[in-house]
Protein backbone atom coordinates (compact mmCIF):
# COMPACT_ATOMS: atom_id res chain seq x y z
CA UNK A 1 0.00 0.00 0.00
CA UNK A 2 2.67 2.58 1.07
CA UNK A 3 4.38 2.36 -2.43
CA UNK A 4 1.31 2.60 -4.03
CA UNK A 5 0.58 5.75 -2.26
CA UNK A 6 3.56 7.13 -2.95
CA UNK A 7 3.39 6.28 -6.97
CA UNK A 8 0.00 7.93 -6.98
CA UNK A 9 1.41 11.04 -5.13
CA UNK A 10 3.81 12.41 -7.80
CA UNK A 11 2.75 12.70 -11.38
CA UNK A 12 -0.90 13.36 -11.29
CA UNK A 13 -2.92 10.49 -13.42
CA UNK A 14 -4.99 11.54 -16.10
CA UNK A 15 -7.77 9.30 -15.04
CA UNK A 16 -7.82 11.40 -11.62
CA UNK A 17 -8.35 14.40 -13.50
CA UNK A 18 -11.21 13.11 -15.54
CA UNK A 19 -12.93 11.92 -12.67
CA UNK A 20 -12.73 15.03 -10.62
CA UNK A 21 -14.09 16.42 -14.10
CA UNK A 22 -16.67 14.13 -14.07
CA UNK A 23 -17.85 14.40 -10.02
CA UNK A 24 -17.46 18.64 -10.63
CA UNK A 25 -20.29 18.46 -13.76
CA UNK A 26 -22.80 16.79 -11.96
CA UNK A 27 -21.82 19.31 -8.67
CA UNK A 28 -22.38 21.86 -11.03
CA UNK A 29 -25.97 20.32 -12.00
CA UNK A 30 -27.06 20.20 -8.52
CA UNK A 31 -26.07 23.48 -6.93
CA UNK A 32 -26.14 25.60 -10.55
CA UNK A 33 -29.98 25.87 -10.87
CA UNK A 34 -30.36 27.14 -7.56
CA UNK A 35 -27.87 30.11 -7.89
CA UNK A 36 -29.77 30.94 -11.63
CA UNK A 37 -32.76 31.09 -9.37
CA UNK A 38 -31.56 33.16 -7.05
CA UNK A 39 -29.28 35.46 -9.23
CA UNK A 40 -32.95 36.15 -10.87
CA UNK A 41 -34.85 36.56 -8.03
CA UNK A 42 -33.57 40.18 -8.37
CA UNK A 43 -34.49 40.79 -12.02
CA UNK A 44 -37.50 42.42 -13.35
CA UNK A 45 -39.24 39.92 -15.92
CA UNK A 46 -38.22 41.17 -18.61
CA UNK A 47 -34.90 40.55 -17.84
CA UNK A 48 -35.23 37.20 -16.57
CA UNK A 49 -36.72 37.00 -20.05
CA UNK A 50 -33.90 38.37 -22.48
CA UNK A 51 -30.90 37.84 -20.30
CA UNK A 52 -31.22 35.08 -17.70
CA UNK A 53 -27.90 34.34 -17.17
CA UNK A 54 -26.47 38.01 -16.59
CA UNK A 55 -25.32 38.85 -13.09
CA UNK A 56 -28.52 40.90 -11.72
CA UNK A 57 -27.76 44.81 -11.94
CA UNK A 58 -28.65 45.63 -8.54
CA UNK A 59 -29.90 43.56 -5.89
CA UNK A 60 -33.46 44.75 -5.57
CA UNK A 61 -36.14 43.49 -3.60
CA UNK A 62 -39.10 44.40 -5.70
CA UNK A 63 -39.92 40.90 -6.35
CA UNK A 64 -39.70 40.01 -3.08
CA UNK A 65 -41.99 43.11 -1.84
CA UNK A 66 -44.76 41.68 -4.79
CA UNK A 67 -44.43 38.03 -3.29
CA UNK A 68 -45.13 39.46 0.76
CA UNK A 69 -47.84 42.05 -0.70
CA UNK A 70 -49.46 40.17 -3.57
CA UNK A 71 -49.84 36.61 -1.38
CA UNK A 72 -49.29 36.42 2.45
CA UNK A 73 -45.94 34.28 2.58
CA UNK A 74 -45.52 35.72 6.55
CA UNK A 75 -48.92 33.47 7.27
CA UNK A 76 -47.27 30.88 5.28
CA UNK A 77 -44.30 30.44 6.68
CA UNK A 78 -46.17 30.84 10.07
CA UNK A 79 -48.82 27.69 9.11
CA UNK A 80 -45.83 25.90 7.79
CA UNK A 81 -43.99 26.31 10.95
CA UNK A 82 -47.00 25.40 13.13
CA UNK A 83 -47.49 22.25 10.67
CA UNK A 84 -44.10 21.24 10.72
CA UNK A 85 -43.23 21.87 13.69
CA UNK A 86 -45.96 19.97 15.68
CA UNK A 87 -45.39 17.49 13.20
CA UNK A 88 -41.60 17.02 14.45
CA UNK A 89 -42.41 17.46 18.24
CA UNK A 90 -45.28 14.94 18.06
CA UNK A 91 -43.63 11.96 16.09
CA UNK A 92 -40.58 12.42 18.86
CA UNK A 93 -42.48 12.02 21.25
CA UNK A 94 -44.59 9.08 20.51
CA UNK A 95 -42.07 7.44 18.71
CA UNK A 96 -39.79 7.37 21.24
CA UNK A 97 -42.50 6.22 23.49
CA UNK A 98 -43.38 3.29 21.40
CA UNK A 99 -39.19 2.45 20.72
CA UNK A 100 -39.24 2.37 24.79
CA UNK A 101 -41.96 0.36 25.09
CA UNK A 102 -40.93 -2.41 22.08
CA UNK A 103 -37.60 -2.57 23.77
CA UNK A 104 -37.84 -2.77 27.08
CA UNK A 105 -41.28 -5.09 27.54
CA UNK A 106 -42.14 -8.16 26.52
CA UNK A 107 -45.97 -8.78 26.12
CA UNK A 108 -48.22 -11.21 24.66
CA UNK A 109 -48.60 -9.83 20.88
CA UNK A 110 -45.55 -7.92 20.28
CA UNK A 111 -44.79 -9.36 17.18
CA UNK A 112 -48.60 -8.36 16.09
CA UNK A 113 -47.38 -4.78 16.95
CA UNK A 114 -44.18 -4.93 15.26
CA UNK A 115 -45.33 -6.13 12.20
CA UNK A 116 -48.32 -3.48 12.45
CA UNK A 117 -45.57 -0.69 12.76
CA UNK A 118 -43.61 -2.13 9.44
CA UNK A 119 -46.90 -3.03 7.71
CA UNK A 120 -47.76 1.06 7.47
CA UNK A 121 -44.50 2.24 6.12
CA UNK A 122 -46.28 0.56 2.75
CA UNK A 123 -49.83 2.48 2.98
CA UNK A 124 -48.69 5.17 0.34
CA UNK A 125 -50.34 8.57 1.49
CA UNK A 126 -53.20 8.35 -1.70
CA UNK A 127 -54.66 4.82 0.16
CA UNK A 128 -55.60 7.05 3.26
CA UNK A 129 -56.28 10.49 2.01
CA UNK A 130 -60.18 10.16 1.30
CA UNK A 131 -61.03 8.43 4.51
CA UNK A 132 -58.84 11.23 6.39
CA UNK A 133 -60.32 13.86 4.38
CA UNK A 134 -64.07 12.56 5.44
CA UNK A 135 -63.12 12.53 9.03
CA UNK A 136 -61.42 15.72 9.48
CA UNK A 137 -64.36 17.40 7.50
CA UNK A 138 -66.89 15.60 10.11
CA UNK A 139 -64.92 16.88 12.85
CA UNK A 140 -65.31 20.31 11.18
CA UNK A 141 -61.08 20.68 11.31
CA UNK A 142 -61.03 21.67 7.25
CA UNK A 143 -64.10 24.39 7.40
CA UNK A 144 -63.06 25.72 10.54
CA UNK A 145 -59.04 25.96 9.36
CA UNK A 146 -58.12 23.80 11.91
CA UNK A 147 -54.25 22.89 10.92
CA UNK A 148 -54.62 19.98 12.97
CA UNK A 149 -56.66 18.84 10.56
CA UNK A 150 -52.53 18.73 8.33
CA UNK A 151 -50.89 17.44 11.79
CA UNK A 152 -52.63 14.64 12.94
CA UNK A 153 -52.26 12.60 9.54
CA UNK A 154 -48.59 13.84 9.03
CA UNK A 155 -47.91 12.61 12.41
CA UNK A 156 -49.16 9.42 11.97
CA UNK A 157 -47.71 9.10 8.72
CA UNK A 158 -44.33 9.41 10.23
CA UNK A 159 -44.96 7.70 13.29
CA UNK A 160 -43.61 3.97 11.56
CA UNK A 161 -40.52 5.22 10.42
CA UNK A 162 -39.34 7.45 13.46
CA UNK A 163 -40.26 4.33 15.97
CA UNK A 164 -38.44 2.36 13.56
CA UNK A 165 -34.95 4.11 13.76
CA UNK A 166 -36.13 4.75 17.52
CA UNK A 167 -35.95 0.96 18.25
CA UNK A 168 -32.50 0.46 16.15
CA UNK A 169 -30.84 3.01 18.29
CA UNK A 170 -32.76 1.67 21.79
CA UNK A 171 -31.91 -1.76 21.27
CA UNK A 172 -27.96 -1.08 20.86
CA UNK A 173 -28.10 1.08 24.28
CA UNK A 174 -26.79 -0.76 27.03
CA UNK A 175 -28.85 -1.26 29.71
CA UNK A 176 -26.36 -0.81 32.94
CA UNK A 177 -27.20 2.92 33.32
CA UNK A 178 -31.70 2.19 33.13
CA UNK A 179 -30.65 -0.95 35.34
CA UNK A 180 -29.08 1.17 37.99
CA UNK A 181 -31.58 3.95 38.09
CA UNK A 182 -34.52 1.37 38.41
CA UNK A 183 -32.88 0.04 41.32
CA UNK A 184 -31.91 2.94 43.57
CA UNK A 185 -36.24 3.59 43.05
CA UNK A 186 -36.61 5.78 39.82
CA UNK A 187 -40.10 5.02 38.57
CA UNK A 188 -40.04 4.04 34.64
CA UNK A 189 -41.58 8.12 33.76
CA UNK A 190 -37.97 9.06 35.21
CA UNK A 191 -36.25 6.61 33.75
CA UNK A 192 -37.35 7.68 30.41
CA UNK A 193 -37.17 11.50 30.47
CA UNK A 194 -33.95 11.36 32.34
CA UNK A 195 -31.66 8.75 31.10
CA UNK A 196 -33.39 7.35 27.80
CA UNK A 197 -34.41 10.75 26.17
CA UNK A 198 -30.91 12.40 26.98
CA UNK A 199 -29.17 9.31 25.31
CA UNK A 200 -30.51 8.85 22.50
CA UNK A 201 -30.45 12.71 21.32
CA UNK A 202 -28.43 11.76 18.45
CA UNK A 203 -31.40 9.61 16.84
CA UNK A 204 -33.70 11.70 18.07
CA UNK A 205 -32.15 14.47 15.90
CA UNK A 206 -32.60 12.37 12.79
CA UNK A 207 -36.12 11.57 13.37
CA UNK A 208 -36.40 15.40 14.30
CA UNK A 209 -34.79 16.62 11.07
CA UNK A 210 -36.78 14.30 8.98
CA UNK A 211 -40.40 14.45 9.93
CA UNK A 212 -39.92 18.75 9.79
CA UNK A 213 -38.24 17.81 6.17
CA UNK A 214 -40.93 15.49 4.95
CA UNK A 215 -44.12 17.50 6.33
CA UNK A 216 -42.35 21.09 4.70
CA UNK A 217 -41.95 19.29 1.38
CA UNK A 218 -45.08 17.80 1.16
CA UNK A 219 -47.57 18.83 -0.93
CA UNK A 220 -49.92 16.39 -1.68
CA UNK A 221 -51.21 16.12 2.39
CA UNK A 222 -50.93 20.08 2.60
CA UNK A 223 -53.14 20.47 -0.13
CA UNK A 224 -56.02 17.92 0.80
CA UNK A 225 -55.95 18.63 4.28
CA UNK A 226 -55.68 22.61 4.60
CA UNK A 227 -58.32 24.21 2.33
CA UNK A 228 -59.02 27.76 3.63
CA UNK A 229 -56.76 29.65 1.79
CA UNK A 230 -55.69 32.32 4.89
CA UNK A 231 -53.73 29.68 6.06
CA UNK A 232 -52.02 27.35 3.28
CA UNK A 233 -48.83 26.41 3.66
CA UNK A 234 -45.54 27.30 1.87
CA UNK A 235 -45.51 24.78 -0.70
CA UNK A 236 -49.66 24.67 -1.04
CA UNK A 237 -49.53 28.68 -1.72
CA UNK A 238 -46.53 28.57 -4.30
CA UNK A 239 -48.42 26.32 -6.36
CA UNK A 240 -51.14 28.84 -6.43
CA UNK A 241 -48.61 31.40 -6.96
CA UNK A 242 -47.45 29.53 -9.93
CA UNK A 243 -50.93 29.01 -11.23
CA UNK A 244 -51.70 32.54 -10.83
CA UNK A 245 -48.46 34.49 -11.94
CA UNK A 246 -46.99 32.22 -13.49
CA UNK A 247 -46.05 34.20 -16.01
CA UNK A 248 -44.33 36.70 -13.66
CA UNK A 249 -40.85 35.25 -14.26
CA UNK A 250 -39.22 37.70 -11.48
CA UNK A 251 -42.06 36.61 -8.82
CA UNK A 252 -41.41 32.99 -9.49
CA UNK A 253 -37.76 33.15 -9.19
CA UNK A 254 -38.15 35.38 -5.74
CA UNK A 255 -40.46 32.60 -4.47
CA UNK A 256 -38.64 29.25 -5.30
CA UNK A 257 -36.04 31.05 -3.50
CA UNK A 258 -38.26 31.94 -0.35
CA UNK A 259 -39.21 28.17 -0.19
CA UNK A 260 -35.70 26.71 -0.70
CA UNK A 261 -33.95 29.28 1.64
CA UNK A 262 -35.09 27.90 4.88
CA UNK A 263 -34.36 24.23 3.82
CA UNK A 264 -30.91 25.31 3.14
CA UNK A 265 -30.28 26.31 6.12
CA UNK A 266 -31.45 24.07 8.13
CA UNK A 267 -28.87 21.79 5.61
CA UNK A 268 -25.77 23.37 5.91
CA UNK A 269 -26.11 23.51 9.61
CA UNK A 270 -26.86 19.96 10.23
CA UNK A 271 -25.93 18.16 6.75
CA UNK A 272 -23.87 15.49 8.84
CA UNK A 273 -26.76 14.41 10.70
CA UNK A 274 -29.20 14.80 7.91
CA UNK A 275 -26.78 12.91 5.09
CA UNK A 276 -26.27 9.86 8.19
CA UNK A 277 -29.74 9.88 9.65
CA UNK A 278 -31.81 9.59 6.42
CA UNK A 279 -28.94 6.48 4.79
CA UNK A 280 -29.50 4.77 8.09
CA UNK A 281 -33.47 5.11 8.22
CA UNK A 282 -33.99 4.41 4.93
CA UNK A 283 -31.67 0.84 4.93
CA UNK A 284 -33.04 -0.16 8.10
CA UNK A 285 -36.95 0.67 6.90
CA UNK B 1 -37.19 -7.89 31.18
CA UNK B 2 -36.20 -4.95 33.68
CA UNK B 3 -39.47 -3.45 34.41
CA UNK B 4 -41.53 -5.68 36.39
CA UNK B 5 -44.57 -3.45 36.53
CA UNK B 6 -46.71 -3.91 32.88
CA UNK B 7 -48.86 -1.26 33.23
CA UNK B 8 -46.53 1.37 31.89
CA UNK B 9 -46.55 -0.26 28.55
CA UNK B 10 -49.56 0.55 28.01
CA UNK B 11 -49.24 4.20 28.44
CA UNK B 12 -46.28 4.33 26.28
CA UNK B 13 -47.41 2.05 23.47
CA UNK B 14 -51.32 3.06 22.86
CA UNK B 15 -51.52 6.75 22.05
CA UNK B 16 -48.67 5.52 18.98
CA UNK B 17 -51.09 2.42 18.53
CA UNK B 18 -54.13 4.78 18.40
CA UNK B 19 -52.25 7.50 15.68
CA UNK B 20 -51.73 4.56 13.52
CA UNK B 21 -55.03 2.74 13.68
CA UNK B 22 -57.12 6.14 13.13
CA UNK B 23 -55.08 7.86 10.28
CA UNK B 24 -53.36 4.98 8.37
CA UNK B 25 -55.60 1.52 8.98
CA UNK B 26 -58.66 2.65 9.52
CA UNK B 27 -58.48 5.45 6.47
CA UNK B 28 -56.73 2.16 4.70
CA UNK B 29 -59.62 0.01 5.27
CA UNK B 30 -62.36 2.44 5.00
CA UNK B 31 -61.00 3.10 1.23
CA UNK B 32 -61.26 -0.19 0.05
CA UNK B 33 -65.06 0.25 1.19
CA UNK B 34 -65.34 3.19 -0.48
CA UNK B 35 -64.33 1.72 -3.74
CA UNK B 36 -67.54 -0.42 -3.67
CA UNK B 37 -70.14 2.88 -3.46
CA UNK B 38 -70.65 5.71 -5.06
CA UNK B 39 -69.57 8.92 -3.94
CA UNK B 40 -69.90 12.32 -5.15
CA UNK B 41 -68.43 14.28 -2.25
CA UNK B 42 -65.81 13.20 0.66
CA UNK B 43 -68.65 12.94 3.25
CA UNK B 44 -71.69 11.93 3.16
CA UNK B 45 -74.70 14.42 2.32
CA UNK B 46 -77.39 14.45 5.07
CA UNK B 47 -80.27 12.84 3.00
CA UNK B 48 -78.26 11.45 0.39
CA UNK B 49 -77.49 7.59 0.49
CA UNK B 50 -74.68 6.03 -0.85
CA UNK B 51 -75.26 3.41 -3.50
CA UNK B 52 -74.00 0.16 -3.42
CA UNK B 53 -72.52 -0.13 -7.26
CA UNK B 54 -70.42 -3.76 -6.44
CA UNK B 55 -67.30 -4.13 -8.78
CA UNK B 56 -68.17 -1.16 -10.96
CA UNK B 57 -65.50 0.84 -10.33
CA UNK B 58 -63.17 -2.52 -10.79
CA UNK B 59 -64.46 -2.90 -14.07
CA UNK B 60 -64.06 0.88 -15.21
CA UNK B 61 -60.41 0.13 -14.07
CA UNK B 62 -59.92 -2.18 -17.00
CA UNK B 63 -61.53 -0.11 -19.29
CA UNK B 64 -59.92 3.67 -18.59
CA UNK B 65 -57.85 4.82 -21.34
CA UNK B 66 -55.86 7.25 -19.01
CA UNK B 67 -55.57 4.50 -16.28
CA UNK B 68 -52.98 2.83 -18.82
CA UNK B 69 -51.33 5.98 -19.78
CA UNK B 70 -50.75 6.21 -16.13
CA UNK B 71 -49.55 2.70 -15.59
CA UNK B 72 -47.11 3.21 -18.66
CA UNK B 73 -45.63 5.98 -17.16
CA UNK B 74 -45.26 5.17 -13.41
CA UNK B 75 -43.59 1.35 -15.07
CA UNK B 76 -41.12 3.77 -17.40
CA UNK B 77 -40.68 5.88 -14.46
CA UNK B 78 -39.39 3.02 -12.45
CA UNK B 79 -37.30 1.46 -14.71
CA UNK B 80 -35.37 4.79 -15.29
CA UNK B 81 -35.36 5.65 -11.69
CA UNK B 82 -33.27 1.77 -11.74
CA UNK B 83 -30.80 2.88 -14.60
CA UNK B 84 -30.46 6.80 -14.23
CA UNK B 85 -30.86 7.37 -10.17
CA UNK B 86 -29.00 4.08 -8.83
CA UNK B 87 -27.12 3.59 -11.94
CA UNK B 88 -25.79 7.28 -11.53
CA UNK B 89 -25.36 6.78 -7.68
CA UNK B 90 -23.33 4.21 -8.13
CA UNK B 91 -21.15 5.51 -10.67
CA UNK B 92 -20.37 8.65 -8.50
CA UNK B 93 -19.66 6.35 -5.75
CA UNK B 94 -16.92 4.34 -6.97
CA UNK B 95 -15.46 7.70 -8.28
CA UNK B 96 -15.94 9.85 -5.32
CA UNK B 97 -14.62 6.71 -3.05
CA UNK B 98 -11.66 6.66 -5.36
CA UNK B 99 -10.80 10.26 -4.62
CA UNK B 100 -8.44 11.41 -1.72
CA UNK B 101 -9.75 15.35 -1.78
CA UNK B 102 -13.15 16.65 -1.47
CA UNK B 103 -15.00 13.57 -0.72
CA UNK B 104 -17.41 15.37 2.22
CA UNK B 105 -18.05 18.31 0.14
CA UNK B 106 -19.36 16.04 -3.08
CA UNK B 107 -21.94 13.98 -0.74
CA UNK B 108 -23.13 17.50 0.94
CA UNK B 109 -23.58 19.08 -2.73
CA UNK B 110 -25.08 15.58 -4.63
CA UNK B 111 -27.61 15.68 -1.52
CA UNK B 112 -28.70 19.00 -1.39
CA UNK B 113 -31.50 18.33 -3.83
CA UNK B 114 -32.85 15.69 -2.24
CA UNK B 115 -33.99 17.90 0.37
CA UNK B 116 -35.46 20.70 -1.04
CA UNK B 117 -39.57 20.22 -1.96
CA UNK B 118 -40.24 18.84 -5.20
CA UNK B 119 -43.12 21.95 -5.17
CA UNK B 120 -39.85 24.29 -5.37
CA UNK B 121 -38.42 21.66 -8.03
CA UNK B 122 -40.97 22.02 -9.97
CA UNK B 123 -41.47 25.40 -10.34
CA UNK B 124 -37.50 26.05 -10.64
CA UNK B 125 -37.74 23.46 -13.82
CA UNK B 126 -41.17 25.21 -14.75
CA UNK B 127 -38.82 28.71 -15.30
CA UNK B 128 -35.74 26.12 -17.27
CA UNK B 129 -38.74 24.79 -19.69
CA UNK B 130 -41.12 27.85 -20.33
CA UNK B 131 -41.50 28.51 -24.32
CA UNK B 132 -41.31 32.30 -23.90
CA UNK B 133 -37.79 33.28 -22.71
CA UNK B 134 -37.44 29.80 -20.39
CA UNK B 135 -34.36 29.17 -19.80
CA UNK B 136 -33.39 26.52 -22.23
CA UNK B 137 -34.77 28.00 -24.71
CA UNK B 138 -32.68 31.21 -23.90
CA UNK B 139 -29.74 28.55 -25.11
CA UNK B 140 -31.48 28.10 -28.04
CA UNK B 141 -31.81 31.27 -29.33
CA UNK B 142 -27.79 32.18 -28.37
CA UNK B 143 -26.74 29.36 -30.64
CA UNK B 144 -29.16 30.98 -33.52
CA UNK B 145 -31.98 27.94 -33.34
CA UNK B 146 -35.74 28.05 -32.86
CA UNK B 147 -37.51 27.81 -29.58
CA UNK B 148 -38.58 24.59 -28.93
CA UNK B 149 -41.74 23.53 -26.81
CA UNK B 150 -40.66 21.42 -24.12
CA UNK B 151 -43.69 20.54 -22.96
CA UNK B 152 -44.89 18.97 -25.98
CA UNK B 153 -46.88 15.83 -25.97
CA UNK B 154 -44.17 13.75 -27.84
CA UNK B 155 -41.21 15.91 -24.88
CA UNK B 156 -43.23 16.46 -21.58
CA UNK B 157 -42.59 13.01 -20.62
CA UNK B 158 -38.95 12.94 -21.06
CA UNK B 159 -38.97 16.58 -19.06
CA UNK B 160 -40.56 15.69 -16.52
CA UNK B 161 -38.49 12.82 -16.29
CA UNK B 162 -35.33 14.48 -15.75
CA UNK B 163 -36.70 16.72 -12.52
CA UNK B 164 -37.76 13.46 -10.93
CA UNK B 165 -34.48 11.41 -11.76
CA UNK B 166 -32.11 14.43 -11.23
CA UNK B 167 -33.68 15.29 -7.73
CA UNK B 168 -32.99 11.94 -5.91
CA UNK B 169 -29.30 10.80 -7.62
CA UNK B 170 -27.55 11.62 -4.57
CA UNK B 171 -30.32 9.79 -1.80
CA UNK B 172 -28.59 6.68 -3.44
CA UNK B 173 -25.13 7.68 -3.59
CA UNK B 174 -25.28 8.57 0.19
CA UNK B 175 -26.34 4.94 0.73
CA UNK B 176 -24.24 3.35 -1.97
CA UNK B 177 -21.10 5.03 -1.19
CA UNK B 178 -22.07 4.27 2.62
CA UNK B 179 -21.98 0.70 1.69
CA UNK B 180 -18.50 1.21 -0.17
CA UNK B 181 -16.93 2.84 3.02
CA UNK B 182 -18.07 -0.69 4.66
CA UNK B 183 -16.23 -2.74 2.77
CA UNK B 184 -12.79 -3.81 4.15
CA UNK B 185 -9.56 -2.51 3.38
CA UNK B 186 -7.90 -6.16 3.43
CA UNK B 187 -10.71 -7.34 1.02
CA UNK B 188 -9.08 -5.41 -1.80
CA UNK B 189 -5.33 -5.64 -0.87
CA UNK B 190 -5.82 -9.00 -1.03
CA UNK B 191 -7.39 -8.84 -4.56
CA UNK B 192 -4.58 -6.34 -5.47
CA UNK B 193 -1.35 -8.70 -4.74
CA UNK B 194 -3.26 -11.50 -6.61
CA UNK B 195 -3.27 -8.74 -9.42
CA UNK B 196 -7.12 -7.70 -9.40
CA UNK B 197 -6.81 -3.40 -9.04
CA UNK B 198 -8.25 -0.85 -10.79
CA UNK B 199 -11.75 -1.68 -12.32
CA UNK B 200 -11.84 -4.86 -12.28
CA UNK B 201 -11.39 -4.38 -8.66
CA UNK B 202 -15.19 -2.52 -9.45
CA UNK B 203 -16.18 -5.49 -11.35
CA UNK B 204 -15.00 -8.23 -9.27
CA UNK B 205 -15.70 -7.00 -5.54
CA UNK B 206 -17.27 -3.44 -5.16
CA UNK B 207 -20.42 -5.07 -6.87
CA UNK B 208 -20.85 -8.19 -6.15
CA UNK B 209 -20.22 -7.07 -2.43
CA UNK B 210 -22.40 -3.89 -2.64
CA UNK B 211 -25.52 -6.61 -3.57
CA UNK B 212 -27.60 -6.18 -0.39
CA UNK B 213 -27.12 -1.84 -0.81
CA UNK B 214 -28.40 -2.22 -4.48
CA UNK B 215 -31.05 -4.15 -3.38
CA UNK B 216 -32.48 -2.15 -1.21
CA UNK B 217 -31.97 0.94 -3.28
CA UNK B 218 -33.40 -0.57 -5.70
CA UNK B 219 -36.46 -1.48 -4.27
CA UNK B 220 -36.49 2.17 -2.53
CA UNK B 221 -36.71 3.49 -6.52
CA UNK B 222 -38.48 1.48 -7.65
CA UNK B 223 -41.68 1.86 -4.97
CA UNK B 224 -40.70 5.87 -4.76
CA UNK B 225 -41.41 5.97 -8.49
CA UNK B 226 -45.18 4.74 -7.68
CA UNK B 227 -45.07 7.47 -5.24
CA UNK B 228 -44.13 10.11 -7.69
CA UNK B 229 -46.59 13.43 -7.76
CA UNK B 230 -45.56 16.71 -6.85
CA UNK B 231 -42.83 17.63 -9.79
CA UNK B 232 -45.06 16.31 -12.80
CA UNK B 233 -48.54 18.07 -10.95
CA UNK B 234 -46.32 21.36 -10.79
CA UNK B 235 -45.10 20.71 -14.18
CA UNK B 236 -47.85 19.34 -15.92
CA UNK B 237 -51.38 19.61 -13.94
CA UNK B 238 -53.67 17.53 -14.88
CA UNK B 239 -51.60 15.52 -16.94
CA UNK B 240 -51.61 18.40 -19.52
CA UNK B 241 -50.91 17.64 -22.20
CA UNK B 242 -54.23 15.63 -23.24
CA UNK B 243 -53.58 13.46 -20.26
CA UNK B 244 -50.10 11.84 -21.44
CA UNK B 245 -48.32 12.77 -18.59
CA UNK B 246 -50.21 11.20 -15.79
CA UNK B 247 -48.92 9.08 -13.37
CA UNK B 248 -50.90 6.41 -11.23
CA UNK B 249 -50.38 9.15 -8.33
CA UNK B 250 -51.42 12.39 -10.34
CA UNK B 251 -54.32 10.71 -11.96
CA UNK B 252 -55.62 9.96 -8.64
CA UNK B 253 -55.31 12.94 -7.07
CA UNK B 254 -57.25 14.66 -10.53
CA UNK B 255 -60.06 11.67 -10.34
CA UNK B 256 -60.79 12.42 -6.94
CA UNK B 257 -59.92 15.66 -6.33
CA UNK B 258 -60.66 17.68 -9.42
CA UNK B 259 -63.68 15.67 -10.94
CA UNK B 260 -65.35 14.74 -7.48
CA UNK B 261 -65.43 10.76 -8.17
CA UNK B 262 -64.16 9.80 -4.86
CA UNK B 263 -64.99 6.45 -5.34
CA UNK B 264 -62.94 5.62 -8.65
CA UNK B 265 -59.66 7.70 -6.51
CA UNK B 266 -60.36 5.10 -4.10
CA UNK B 267 -60.06 1.96 -6.75
CA UNK B 268 -57.29 3.89 -8.27
CA UNK B 269 -55.70 4.30 -4.90
CA UNK B 270 -56.03 0.80 -4.03
CA UNK B 271 -54.62 -0.21 -7.09
CA UNK B 272 -52.16 1.61 -6.67
CA UNK B 273 -51.04 -0.51 -2.87
CA UNK B 274 -51.34 -3.40 -4.98
CA UNK B 275 -49.29 -2.39 -7.83
CA UNK B 276 -46.53 -1.57 -4.76
CA UNK B 277 -46.90 -5.00 -3.42
CA UNK B 278 -46.16 -7.13 -6.59
CA UNK B 279 -43.71 -4.64 -8.00
CA UNK B 280 -41.51 -5.01 -4.47
CA UNK B 281 -42.25 -8.56 -4.41
CA UNK B 282 -40.93 -8.96 -7.90
CA UNK B 283 -38.38 -6.83 -7.16
CA UNK B 284 -37.67 -8.83 -4.22
CA UNK B 285 -37.18 -12.39 -6.46
CA UNK B 286 -35.14 -10.61 -9.30
CA UNK B 287 -32.49 -8.96 -7.26
CA UNK B 288 -32.76 -11.69 -4.23
CA UNK B 289 -30.84 -10.17 -1.47
CA UNK B 290 -28.84 -12.40 0.54
CA UNK B 291 -30.74 -13.89 3.35
CA UNK B 292 -28.87 -12.60 5.78
CA UNK B 293 -29.03 -8.92 4.99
Amino acid sequence: MAAEVKKNKKPIKISTIIIYIVLILWAVTTVFPFIWVFMNSFKESQDVISNSFAWPKAFELMNYEKAFRRVNIGMAYRSSLIISGSVMVGVMILSSMMAFAMTRYQFKGKKVVDALIKGSLMFPVFATIIPVMAMMVKVGFINSGNLLAAILPQIAGNLSFAAIVMMGFLRGLPLEMEEAAYMEGAGVAKVFTRIIIPLSKPSLATVAIFCFLWSYNDLFTQSCLVRKKALLPICALLKQISSIYGTDYGLMAAAVTLIVVPVMIVYILLQKNIVKGLTAGAVKG
Amino acid sequence: MLYKKKWPLIVFLIPGLIMMGVFLYYPFISNIGNSFYNMSSVVRMPGVELNFIGLENYKNLFKDPYIKIALKNSFLMMILTVIFQVGLALVFAILVNSIRRGQQLFRTLYFFPVVISASALGLLFKLFYDYNGGMLNQILEKMGKEPVMWLSESLAFTMISIPVLWSYVGFYFVIILTGICDIPDDVYEAAAIDGCSGFKSVFYITVPLLRGVLCTCITLAVTGALKVFDLPWMLAEKGAPNGTTHFLGTYMYHTAFSNNNFDYGSTIALFIVVVGVIVSKAVDFIVKPDKNL
